[in-house]
């Protein structure tokens, strides 16, 4: 099988790689790349635990190919953080005990991510919507729901 | 487990009954229970900065050189054997560099079993790993292909062809009931026991019930598959595990390769979620075997079909409980009989009728459970093992009673609530159920329960209320340990092969040996999560946070005495006993003595020490033999059930919790919230459908085996009594189990004053309202 030559930006810096015509985003992101951040749950689009944005639009990495990634622009966990500082979304899962094992944290911060930009004074039935995607067992559900409120206000300057 | 075990642990409580308890572990109440200064407090997790960020490196993340990737095929029958493989295109398709099956695996032994008294196994399946062509359950791996990445393995998987001789297995819960067995104990406790005439009981109660209870199979479902990245190097074995057991993986994978437990190095400083899922299973013994066969490196994450193939769950039961009560509503008779699934090949017992013997004091009794042979995959321990199932059972029991003596539900357990246990008469450490109740029923809201069923309405939705008791014992692991390192500059460092799955490890510990240091947190360390570290039990049964903390606290002590010798003379602690001093300050003092305190860096300069560095253990846990020890708590549930649908839909949840000391306010209420929710699912959405035809898991995603989700999740209050428990280090019981036990059947009480309709069988799905 020959390899796929993609040329991508993934958290604002150009990056080129070479994966199989089969080979999902997500084992590209992991296995060729080092980042690890997105989890692989299920490989099957049912736990969210491997969400990233591709052109700003929510997306279940194991469900995209890498050959797909050709000319768009992923955001993954990694580039969350401004270096040292946290974004706000981050330090309000910390505060609020919004995380246990960590496994999906990942995950439902990029959906909730996504779902503020879309929405920036979400109600709590709209994050729980918003975030019907993501699944955790540890079931950290409501102090997620506390968390993304804490961060939307601040992100609102409320 | 055997009558010989019987009589040791009961010839060990006789003897105890005559040892004065200040003689005991836990004799003397931990001091930090009266001085704590960072316990109690809220603190964030030490780990969350990382985690946030999806910096922290799991299992299946461990970066290696030439790593190959692992896939696993499965059987397809149940019963029989192999009698044909044929691997050969699987070996010609791209990337493949091994496939393995039992043609060409390497000699194994068997991984030796969990046991209470052998802390160096994780064995969940004892069966021969790949060593023969027989089959023993439906979804055994019969081959595993090595391939450069995962998507040639699994390719590469599909291509094998493997064909069977078929003998009739044993897959019907109902027909092996014939043969069921009856083990002679569950865990240290007398399996069968009868005290008083229930049958007398029965006959002259004013009022009595009798029903069967149903729970289905559970399976685990973390969110982090079962992984491990393994590498042989020469004879020596490195596994990145996803591991509640460190020690126990590496002492079994030693016994199964013929090497010395030395040889074996198990890392798994962060667990992705394990609730009894994450010890020994087939997959590390066939990934440590692939790896040793192909000379490289190997990686093995099961795909989450492959965990309900190789990772067994929660045994099904059936229960009957028979209640007899005098008119006060007084316990005359309790018949608590079942049946769960445990194969001889597995370790667990589902010992659900341990909580109905300890939790009201009924007048007779007549409790025993038995065990069902299929040919199946192990069951195993899932969150709060035996209580979460056992609490459905006996706790919908008590419902029922109460609404025939027509009688407010929380006074029926108040007239009944045992205050010490009630067989033996073994004093309880610590208990206050009714407070439990009383703070929950206040934060509920309870007097607003109608009390004839079916009798409040909003449109389809018919509104109720229930309540019920949750349970878990206590218990602490002797054998774990701690070393306490404290360094020139007066930091401290606390090492031991403890397990992070979630839980909070670090950040408690890192509270508790601050506060039994007497030092600010931020000169604390904690290391723990390698088999390189002091050891480690396990963290399981709610036992880890007790037997960290006991060793923690013997290493203080021995700590303390080293001190007090470098000191020497020339030191305001001159002439002191160890017995006379504390630790304050970040050094040594008189007891309640300032003007006589040396600083550690004091104390090490004048000896020209870089550092001390001490180890202790978790003595033996006596004092669960002197003591009745567990923690209780109080679950409400409001919910509305619709006439139209028969879906039920879980408005509030209240639990109030009889722990002990709670040692972090903010990570504890987590482990309660997250043991609540999982009881909304074994409530109304879990349960792993098994094909009894075929003896084939039917619903092996996450898209058919159902766990809560964001909207199945009502508004959750949690409070607790804090009462501390003398006879514990801190004061503290384990939190993890608990908040799972009562909540299902809370929720099926409630279900019942909502619609007047009983359902005894879990899940309490749509079907079971509507056509019931």
């Amino acid at each position: 099988m020959s390899g796929v030559h993609v040329s991508t930006t993934i958290n604002g810096d150009p990056i080129d790689f070479v994966c199989d015509p089969d080979e999902p985003l997500l084992d590209v992101l992991r296995n060729r790349l080092g980042l690890t951040g997105a989890k692989e749950g299920c490989g099957t689009g049912d736990c969210g635990a491997c969400s990233i944005t591709l052109d700003g639009e929510l997306v279940c990495s194991c469900l995209v190919l890498g050959a797909e990634a050709e000319g768009r622009k992923i955001e993954t966990i990694e580039g969350m953080a401004d270096g040292d500082k946290l974004h706000p979304l981050q330090r309000a899962f910390i505060s609020n005990a919004a995380l246990q094992c960590g496994i999906c944290t990942p995950g439902f911060l990029i959906a909730a991510k996504a779902l503020l930009k879309k929405n920036k004074n979400p109600t709590e039935e709209e994050i729980r919507f918003g975030l019907a995607g993501n699944l955790c067992r540890c079931t950290g559900y409501d102090k997620i729901v506390r968390a993304v409120q804490e961060a939307a206000k601040e992100m609102r300057g409320a | 487990m055997s009558k010989l075990q019987n009589a040791i642990v009961g010839g060990v409580r006789t003897a105890m009954s005559y040892v004065p308890s200040s003689w005991l572990p836990g004799g003397k109440p931990d001091p930090l229970i009266e001085r704590r200064v960072t316990l109690g407090t809220q603190q964030s997790r030490l780990d969350g900065p990382d985690k946030v960020r999806g910096s922290s490196r799991f299992a299946a993340e461990v970066p290696m050189e030439r790593l190959l990737y692992a896939a696993c095929v499965h059987s397809t029958i149940a019963r029989g054997r192999i009698s044909e493989i044929d691997v050969s295109s699987a070996e010609a398709a791209p990337g493949v560099v091994l496939v393995m099956t039992h043609r060409n695996a390497p000699k194994m032994a068997l991984p030796p079993p969990i046991g209470l008294a052998n802390l160096k196994a994780a064995g969940n399946n004892i069966l021969p790993v790949m060593q023969d062509p027989e089959i023993r359950w439906n979804g055994q791996a019969v081959a595993v292909v090595l391939a450069e990445t995962q998507e040639q393995a699994d390719h590469a998987a599909s291509l094998v062809k493997a064909s069977y001789e078929s003998v009739a297995a044993r897959t019907r819960f109902e027909d092996a009931k014939a043969d069921a067995r009856t083990p002679d104990s569950l865990m240290i406790e007398r399996n069968r026991l009868k005290k008083g005439d229930v049958q007398a009981a029965f006959r002259r109660a004013v009022r009595s019930v009798d029903a069967t209870y149903r729970t289905p199979w559970h399976n685990h479902n973390p969110i982090e598959p079962n992984s491990a990245t393994i590498a042989w190097n020469g004879d020596r074995l490195i596994v990145h595990d996803a591991t509640q057991m460190l020690n126990g993986t590496a002492g079994s994978l030693a016994k199964v390769f013929g090497i010395k437990e030395t040889q074996v190095h198990v890392s798994s400083p962060f667990v992705g979620g394990g609730f009894g899922g994450k010890a020994l299973w087939d997959y590390q013994i066939l990934g440590a075997a692939a790896a040793k066969l192909a000379g490289r490196p190997v990686r093995i994450v099961l795909s989450r079909a492959g965990m309900h193939r190789l990772i067994g769950g929660r045994s099904p039961t059936e229960q009957r409980v028979a209640l007899a009560a005098d008119a006060d509503g007084k316990l005359m008779g309790l018949i608590h009989h079942g049946f769960s699934v445990k194969p001889p090949h597995s370790v667990c017992d589902e010992a659900f009728t341990l909580t109905s013997r300890s939790l009201y004091a009924s007048a007779s009794f007549d409790v025993v459970q038995h065990t069902l042979d299929l040919d199946v995959l192990a069951n195993t321990f899932m969150r709060a093992p035996g209580e979460a199932v056992g609490t459905f059972a006996i706790e919908c029991a008590m419902d029922e009673l109460a609404h025939g003596l027509g009688m407010d539900p929380i006074e029926l357990r108040r007239r009944n609530v045992a205050d010490c246990d009630p067989v033996t008469g073994t004093p309880h450490s610590q208990s206050d159920l009714m407070l439990a109740y009383d703070l929950g029923a206040k934060r509920f809201g309870w007097n607003r329960r109608a009390a004839t069923p079916r009798s409040r309405k909003d449109n389809e939705w018919l509104l109720g209320m229930g309540c019920a008791t949750g349970s878990f014992p206590y218990a602490r692991m002797p054998g774990m340990s701690a070393r306490i390192t404290i360094d020139g500059d007066g930091q401290a460092t606390v090492s031991s092969a403890a397990h992070e799955m979630g839980v909070g490890t670090a950040t408690v510990q890192r509270q508790h040996a601050a506060d039994r240091l007497g030092l600010p947190l931020e000169r604390v360390t904690v290391r723990i999560g390698d088999t390189s570290l002091p050891f480690g039990s396990f963290a399981g049964g709610s036992s880890q946070t007790a037997s960290l903390g006991a060793a923690i606290n013997a290493a203080s002590g021995k700590l303390a005495s080293e001190l007090l010798r470098l000191a020497g003379n020339d030191t305001p602690l001159a002439g002191l006993k160890v017995g006379e001093i504390e630790f304050a300050n970040g050094g040594l003092r008189k007891i309640d003595d300032q003007s006589r305190h040396e600083s550690f860096v004091s104390i090490l300069k004048r000896a020209a020490r870089r550092e001390v560095s001490v180890s202790g253990e978790s003595g033996a846990p006596l004092e669960m033999l002197k003591f009745s020890m567990h923690s209780r708590s109080a679950i409400f549930c409001e919910l509305r059930v619709s006439e139209v649908t028969g879906e039920v839909r879980v408005d509030r949840l209240v639990g109030c919790f009889d722990c002990g000391r709670i040692l972090n306010p903010k990570t504890a209420a987590s482990q309660f919230r997250g043991g609540m929710i999982m009881g909304i699912g074994m409530a109304l959405t879990e349960e792993t459908l098994f094909d009894e035809r075929t003896g084939r898991i039917m619903s092996a995603s996450i898209a058919d085996y159902h766990v809560p989700v964001h909207l199945d999740v009502p508004d959750i209050d949690v409070l607790w009594t804090d009462i501390p428990d003398p006879r514990t280090p801190m004061g503290a019981r384990g939190i993890g189990e608990i908040g799972i036990t009562g909540v299902a059947a809370a929720i099926a009480n409630a279900a019942f004053n909502a619609t007047g309709k009983r359902v005894r069988e879990l899940p309490l799905t749509p079907d079971k309202f509507l056509f019931a």
